[in-house]
């Protein structure tokens, strides 16, 4: 694997590429465009980032994009560590079954998973309708009779999604871990609780952080389980695209995604640049 | 130290996760202290969006405006539930197919004297004949829209909608009760029909024409890009939509076909469930006074049936545009009676005809 | 006891699993089972006989799709793995960079590409192919045809899920031990030996992690056949749309629909898995 790469590979990773970018360039390009076409080049205007900062539409879908991203992923997160934790602590009879069932969300196709949990809350708003109107009249409450899907039930949807992939992100991590690390911790006058912040969470910490990105990227990007868990009320970014695509999409769209992806590619690239650093110092050090 | 952040950050979140839950319904606002709103579902491209504002404005009272595509997917949405509309604003058929099924609410008429306004051929009409539920938004007709620069002669006949030599060039209406009732009148047959073999017949005719190749593709709002930038030459759609296109494109043209055809009435409704009934009439009274309806229909170019605005349209268009409007553009708009004479309006079928109609949809989709 | 102590860590979220994951797939069975009117009925699965034609065409079109990021994808991961470390690093970057601009945007950004007055078929006009082309073979042709058919929507296919197939492959490969490949060269073996006998065997989790990863998205997509396809080429996830926020609406056949389209997927990736003697968990990104 040490030969140098051909010219027919580097032209074939190119091209890949290329494949990636096209439509991207497309989005960006006539996000600058002086008419509504997609197609027809009309001219450089910025009128479209203009009217995005207006759009109360479009900037209420990327606050709750990036409300519900964030909280899902925080949340996941943290349950997601204990989770893996106390998996990774039981015994393997015990562990296979509920690995099985904390994979389905990962393997299952996302049109079920989000129709499933349409289904269930439907169903749990119905028993809670009859529950509320029953406390109601019997004890004199003000219990909600009607809920709705919307901002809660499409976060728990996405922390419902998310958790396996931190899960999937911190096991290996656990698996590396000295096994003899806690124990040790402990003869030497840890409590457990003490034991778990000092010495299993740093080890695992790598693991978590990555769990975190993944999670949040998923639920930045996804689309079919919010669409079948918010609801009328609510609407994240790419369901009010997909409710565009349906008739026309305005480039006020294709402004505000430029601009997402400017963010995440200025953020890479200091990500990388920071890393790369490290790294070559840590090399240094390491000769010297 | 840093043990207790962690746990306090743990528990915030823990909370945090519930208020989420419980706030699950909380958006649509439950009621009287706070801010007052009101959930409107409607079609696409079908409000001047300014007069949003201009509610707003004026009453305090916030509109979450959502749109949906169709009417069956607007049933689709609020038979699987949780959604919380106040306001929809469903054609003929549907309401009838609503009220029947005991979803809409009765309104309350005193709150919304503007209906008065409203012209009386369209009050009491067959989908609601005592009009304890609705007020009328917007009606016209259903037609064929075609490029004149893409086909060589012009189209008058439903025919054009099946016809192989237009293959890959025509878009088919993405409802079943449009689809399939073009192919009734096609065969003139009535749209009303509840006979097996007409709708069975009705469906070969769409079927074959879509193994044919002449579908290029199946569309709702998404006909207006793909007409306006000729990707296609051939549409079924309605009337105010392609005045709208024709603002974008002026070679298209539009045609109620000799069979005859659809001519439809959009109604307001408050659904029964809604939680903000009080600013969900308010809302419909503002959008049926004479100048929300006449600002409307200067943008979205379906006729209003108020009955001042309707007759003052031309003038309004003069006014704002320092020209006349071209009295056949007017008469797309609001079909003159000898027009309607010739179209009939969908009147809600039986449950056995609606099951048919769905079996028959879902065939014709999942063919090659 | 310290370790039960730490099990223990788990259970709020078997918990949580168990209200949000199992009951809601339950309840698909129940719907799949239940008529309109809530009694048990086997009509649902009755009626899907007449869908077969959906689930060959979703699984082809799936299948092709897979296949064809495979394709791509393994040498190109192969090559990315030989160079440099900072060419890698750029190169991850580049290939996770598309996730964060949204799909549907992304997809629909292809319809102007392929549409027949879209910007592929405005260029080929420009630089005279059409001319060239009806000039030697007499034809009448003004535009491809590219949007609204099957290569559409595996198009689509391929390009929303490529780098789910890259991302796991390159992941294993970059971690080959080089010896083993060193020591059978070493042992005389040729190119072709050592990647059918060391470098393919090695980086298979990696592979069949990959197919899972694209298969299952492919083949209950609904939005890339609604947005490339032109609402034409109807496929698993359409079929369960309609049924519950589209134009037909009939919860219980789509829970039936779900439940099928689930049971073959988990087979398929069963007997796959068996296949490849699997790990607990393939690697992921």
């Amino acid at each position: 694997m040490n030969r140098k790469p051909s010219l027919f590979s580097r032209l074939m990773t190119g091209l890949i590429f290329l494949f990636l970018y096209a439509p991207i360039f497309v989005l960006i390009i006539f996000s600058f465009n002086n008419s509504k076409s997609r197609s027809v080049w009309a001219g450089f205007t910025l009128d479209w980032y203009d009217k995005l900062f207006h759009d109360q539409m479009i900037l209420d879908a990327l606050y709750t994009t990036l409300a519900v991203s964030v909280l899902a992923a925080v949340i996941a997160t943290v349950a997601g560590t204990f989770a893996a934790i106390g998996f990774y602590n039981m015994k393997k009879r015990w562990r296979t079954p509920l690995m099985t069932v904390n994979n389905i969300p990962m393997v299952n196709a996302e049109i079920v998973t989000g129709v499933s949990l349409c289904l269930f809350f439907v169903a749990f708003f119905n028993l809670w309708g009859d529950f509320a109107h029953w406390v109601n009249g019997a004890f004199g409450l003000q219990l909600p009779e009607q809920l709705y899907l919307g901002f809660g039930t499409m976060l728990i949807a996405h922390i419902t999604f998310n958790i396996p992939y931190v899960i999937l992100s911190i096991m290996p991590k656990l698996r590396q871990m000295d096994k003899n690390l806690v124990d040790a911790a402990q003869d030497l006058g840890c409590t457990w609780m003490q034991a778990f912040w000092k010495v299993v969470v740093p080890e695992i910490k790598p693991g978590i952080i990555n769990g975190l990105l993944i999670a949040f990227t998923m639920s930045v990007d996804d689309f079919v389980i919010s669409y079948f868990t918010a609801g009328s009320s609510t609407a994240n970014l790419a369901m009010r695209i997909y409710a565009m695509t349906k008739k026309r999409i305005s480039p006020e769209v294709n402004a505000v995604s430029t601009l997402l992806f400017v963010t995440v590619l200025v953020l890479l690239v200091i990500i990388n640049v920071r890393e790369a650093r490290q790294e070559r110092a840590a090399a240094k050090q390491r000769i010297t | 130290m840093k043990k207790t952040v962690s746990l306090t950050l743990a528990l915030t979140l823990s909370a945090g996760l519930l208020a989420g839950c419980s706030g699950g319904s909380d958006p649509a606002g439950s009621g009287s202290s706070e801010k007052r709103v009101v959930n409107v579902c409607s079609w696409g491209e079908y409000i001047d969006e300014s007069l949003i504002d201009e509610f707003e404005h004026e009453t305090g009272i916030e509109v979450n405006y959502q749109t949906v595509p169709s009417n069956e997917e607007l049933y689709s949405m609020l038979k699987t539930g949780g959604a919380n509309y106040d306001v929809v604003v469903p054609s003929d058929y549907m309401i009838s197919q609503l009220i029947e099924e005991g979803m809409l609410a009765e309104l309350d008429y005193d709150n919304i004297p503007n209906f008065s306004l409203i012209d009386d051929r369209f009050k009491n009409l067959s989908y609601d004949p005592e009009n304890k539920y609705t007020v009328p938004y917007t009606w016209g007709t259903l037609g064929i829209i075609y490029n004149s620069a893409m086909v060589e002669e012009p189209i008058t006949s439903w025919d054009a909608m099946f016809d192989p030599q237009y293959a890959d060039q025509v878009l088919m209406i993405n409802n079943s009760r449009d689809a399939l009732g073009i192919a009734l009148m096609d065969l003139n047959y009535s749209v009303n029909t509840d006979s097996e073999e007409e709708l069975r017949a009705a469906y070969d005719l769409l079927a074959q024409a879509k193994e044919a190749g002449v579908y290029q593709a199946f569309v709702m709002d998404e006909v207006f890009d793909k007409m306006e930038t000729g990707e296609a030459a051939i549409s079924a759609y309605y009337a105010g939509d392609y005045l709208t296109m024709l603002e974008t494109n002026p070679d298209l043209k539009y045609v109620v076909p000799e069979e005859g055809s659809n001519w439809f009435v959009d109604a307001m409704c408050v659904l029964k469930d809604a939680e903000n009934k009080d600013e969900a009439e308010e809302w419909i009274n503002f959008l049926c006074s004479t100048d929300a309806s006449l600002k409307n229909m200067d943008y979205i170019w379906y006729a209003s049936p108020n009955k001042e605005a309707l007759e003052q349209y031309p003038e309004y268009y003069e006014e704002t545009y320092g020209e006349e409007l071209d009295p056949e553009l007017y008469e797309i708009m609001a079909p003159p009676q000898e027009v309607l004479k010739n179209c009939e309006a969908y009147l809600v079928r039986p449950a056995a005809t609606r099951t048919l109609y769905n079996d028959l949809w879902t065939d014709l989709g999942i063919l090659a | 006891m310290k370790k039960n102590k730490l099990a223990l860590f788990s259970a709020p979220y078997v918990l949580w699993m168990a209200v949000f994951v199992v009951i809601p797939i339950l309840m698909i069975v129940v719907y799949a089972f239940s008529s309109a009117g809530g009694g048990f009925t086997l009509e649902n699965f009755a009626r899907i006989g007449d869908y077969m034609v959906v689930f060959t065409r979703s699984f082809k079109l799936a299948f092709i799709a897979t296949a064809i990021c495979l394709l791509l994808g393994y040498p190109v991961s192969c090559f990315l793995a030989r160079e440099g470390p900072r060419f890698q690093r750029v190169a991850m970057m580049l290939i996770m960079l598309p996730m964060w601009m949204n799909f549907l945007l992304r997809t629909y950004a292809w319809m102007s590409l392929l549409e027949n007055t879209g910007l592929l078929n405005r260029f080929f006009e420009a630089i005279g192919l059409f001319d060239l082309i009806n000039g030697i073979f007499g034809t009448n042709l003004e535009y491809f045809k590219m949007i609204n058919t099957q290569g559409a929507v595996v198009l689509g296919m391929v390009y929303n899920f490529l780098p789910f197939m890259i991302l796991p492959i390159y992941s294993v490969i970059v971690k080959l031990d080089h010896r083993l490949i060193e020591a059978a060269r070493d042992l005389g073996a040729d190119s072709a030996t050592v990647f059918r006998r060391v470098t393919l065997p090695l980086s298979l989790p990696g592979v069949l992690s990959g197919i899972t990863m694209v298969f299952v998205p492919a083949v209950s997509t609904f939005a890339i056949s609604q947005l490339l396809g032109g609402g034409k080429q109807l496929l698993l996830g359409n079929l369960i749309e309609m049924q519950f926020k589209g134009t037909a609406y009939n919860p219980q056949l789509g829970s039936a629909v779900a439940l099928v389209m689930m049971l073959v997927v988990v087979v398929c990736m069963t007997v796959m898995n068996r296949f490849g003697e699997g790990e607990e968990q393939a690697v992921m990104l």
